[in-house]
């Protein structure tokens, strides 16, 4: 087993932390969101995609070395950023449910990258 | 904020949430698809290049798919909770590696099934949040 680059960490982490924000700003932009064929684009869901697509790339460069079992759980972050996300931006509430189910999911993760070596 | 409680219509709201769940699901399929046609289309070329990459038919249709995969993600944020509704896309990793299994013969281990199961168990107490 090799171990895992820190470079490689750092670019997941910091992919994790853009897709999280991009997350947060498709969500504003869909509270906006009119229908017509230009309208349906506004700024928010814009820079939502364009934050995806640069999470994207930190991902893909991020993964090429180490071990998937560390680095996807890292990934998987992102839905832990987005929970502190949601509740600053969107007044959700934490609730015993959320901190299970994405425990649950983040473990699962590790799992599968655990078994894709 | 909406609580059952609070809520004149708690059936029209459940639907509600059932639809946006409905639709992140659809967007895991699809995006797990996406993976599959980029691995596929990856599989495919020797030499990349710009027009390779432009050319290539399942690097378009995976790209594609991931296009339509945004617009059903949005469509399903404009109701209900997006720290309940955005880890359910973890469901893709349970889609792609049983499609691995099938398309690219990627080999089963009990690892890899746990985590399958540890990802659908957290996505169903999600779920039983969503209800609440």
């Amino acid at each position: 087993m090799t171990a895992t680059p820190i470079s490689s960490m750092a670019l997941v982490l910091v992919g994790s932390v853009f897709g999280s924000f991009g997350a947060v700003f498709l969500k504003s932009g869909a509270a906006q969101l009119k229908f017509g064929f230009w309208r349906i684009l506004n700024r928010q869901l814009a820079l939502g995609v364009a934050l995806f697509l640069l999470s994207s790339v930190f991902f893909i460069l991020g993964i090429r070395q180490g071990e998937l079992s560390v680095l996807y759980p890292m990934v998987s972050l992102g839905y832990v950023w987005t929970l502190f996300w949601s509740r600053l931006f969107f007044k959700e509430a934490f609730t015993r449910q959320k901190f299970i189910g994405l425990g649950l999911i983040l473990l699962g993760v590790f799992f599968v990258g655990l078994g894709g070596k | 904020m909406s609580t059952a409680a609070a809520s004149p219509l708690p059936t029209a709201e459940s639907a509600t949430h059932r639809n946006s769940a409905a639709l992140v699901f659809c967007c895991t399929l699809l995006g797990a698809a996406a993976q599959i046609l980029l691995k596929t289309g990856a599989n495919q070329i020797a030499h990349p290049g710009i027009l390779t990459l432009l050319t290539n038919p399942p690097l378009i249709a995976g790209l594609s798919l991931y296009g339509v995969s945004t617009v059903l993600l949005v469509l399903a944020l404009r109701d209900g909770e997006l720290s309940l509704l955005y880890p359910v896309i973890a469901l893709t990793y349970v889609w792609v590696t049983m499609l691995s299994f099938l398309v690219f013969h990627d080999r089963a281990n009990p690892l890899k099934l746990l985590g399958i199961a540890l990802i659908v168990v957290g996505v169903g107490v999600l779920g039983r949040g969503a209800r609440k």
